[in-house]
């Protein structure tokens, strides 16, 4: 199955920045369907990055971020060839996790 | 962002993910059990459910935010479409811990708020849906104290709207 996470790293003098994107549709609660009835709030809540075990980046996140959203983020102390874990759990407790190479 | 970046952004994410296929077709069912999907216990649900920019605030880090022009934010002051508005926050601030998005006129004013361990430079890019025009505040937590920063957005189309 392919991975609903896309991520990019790239480390350029010393600090390393990050792209993610989520395929996740971030539905907010208050946007009725076409019936007329209310969509039920589906949202991703935690989103985070680790390196080496440690966490570099943890976004928490509510209904009004984007649908399928996007992150930046830029930290230092990796290098090129590090491997990044990239993890989301959502307010159903549906999950998924996805490896990134520093390039 | 331009658009003539963002062409280059997706098209180097679709290379990412045919290597990263290519890579780990083997190893990825291990791995899927291997990891531990991040805890959201300590998800903040009350501060997310406060409407009101000041009450979010106070509810999120139990404190008052100081004005501070050492904060920039980069955002569109006029949003075509309002479900998806490209906000960055960056700041000089020293000891910067946290950073959250509020989105003053949406039902639940805050979007998001980041972790930022030691390490992690102060800045954030991150796509918010609003509801309306209406201003964004960028509360960046440094040395233990909360600084914010206003900004306006005009929306056209509602992101509520669906």
């Amino acid at each position: 199955m392919a991975s609903s996470i896309r991520v990019r790293a790239v480390e350029n003098n010393g600090v390393t920045s990050l792209k993610a994107l989520v395929r996740h549709p971030m539905d907010s609660g208050f946007v009725k369907d076409s019936a007329g009835n209310v969509i039920p709030a589906h949202f991703i809540k935690v989103l985070t990055i680790s390196h080496n075990g440690k966490n570099v980046f943890v976004a928490n996140w509510g209904p009004a971020v984007s649908k399928d959203p996007f992150l930046e983020c830029r930290f230092k102390g990796a290098k090129k060839g590090d491997e990044l874990t990239i993890s989301w759990i959502d307010n159903e407790g549906a999950s998924d996790s996805t490896t990134a190479t520093i390039a | 962002m331009t658009d003539q970046r963002r062409r280059g952004f997706l098209k180097g994410m679709l290379g990412v993910g045919v290597a990263g296929f290519a890579l780990g077709s083997g190893i990825v069912p291990l791995r899927v059990e291997a990891a531990t999907a991040p805890d959201a216990s300590e998800w903040p649900e009350k501060a997310f459910k406060t409407p009101g920019v000041d009450e979010t605030i106070a509810e999120l880090y139990g404190m008052e935010a100081t004005e501070s022009d050492q904060i920039t934010m980069d955002l569109p002051t006029i949003a075509q479409n309002g479900a998806v508005v490209p906000v960055s926050v960056e700041t000089t601030l020293p000891n910067v811990t946290g950073i959250a998005l509020l989105v003053a006129k949406n039902p639940n004013a805050l979007a998001a708020y980041f972790d930022v361990p030691e390490g992690t430079l102060p800045f954030v890019s991150n796509r918010l849906k609003m509801a309306e025009t209406t201003d964004v505040v960028a509360v960046v937590i440094s040395d233990g104290k909360a600084y914010k920063a206003t900004q306006n957005v005009k929306v056209t189309v509602g992101g509520c709207g669906g």
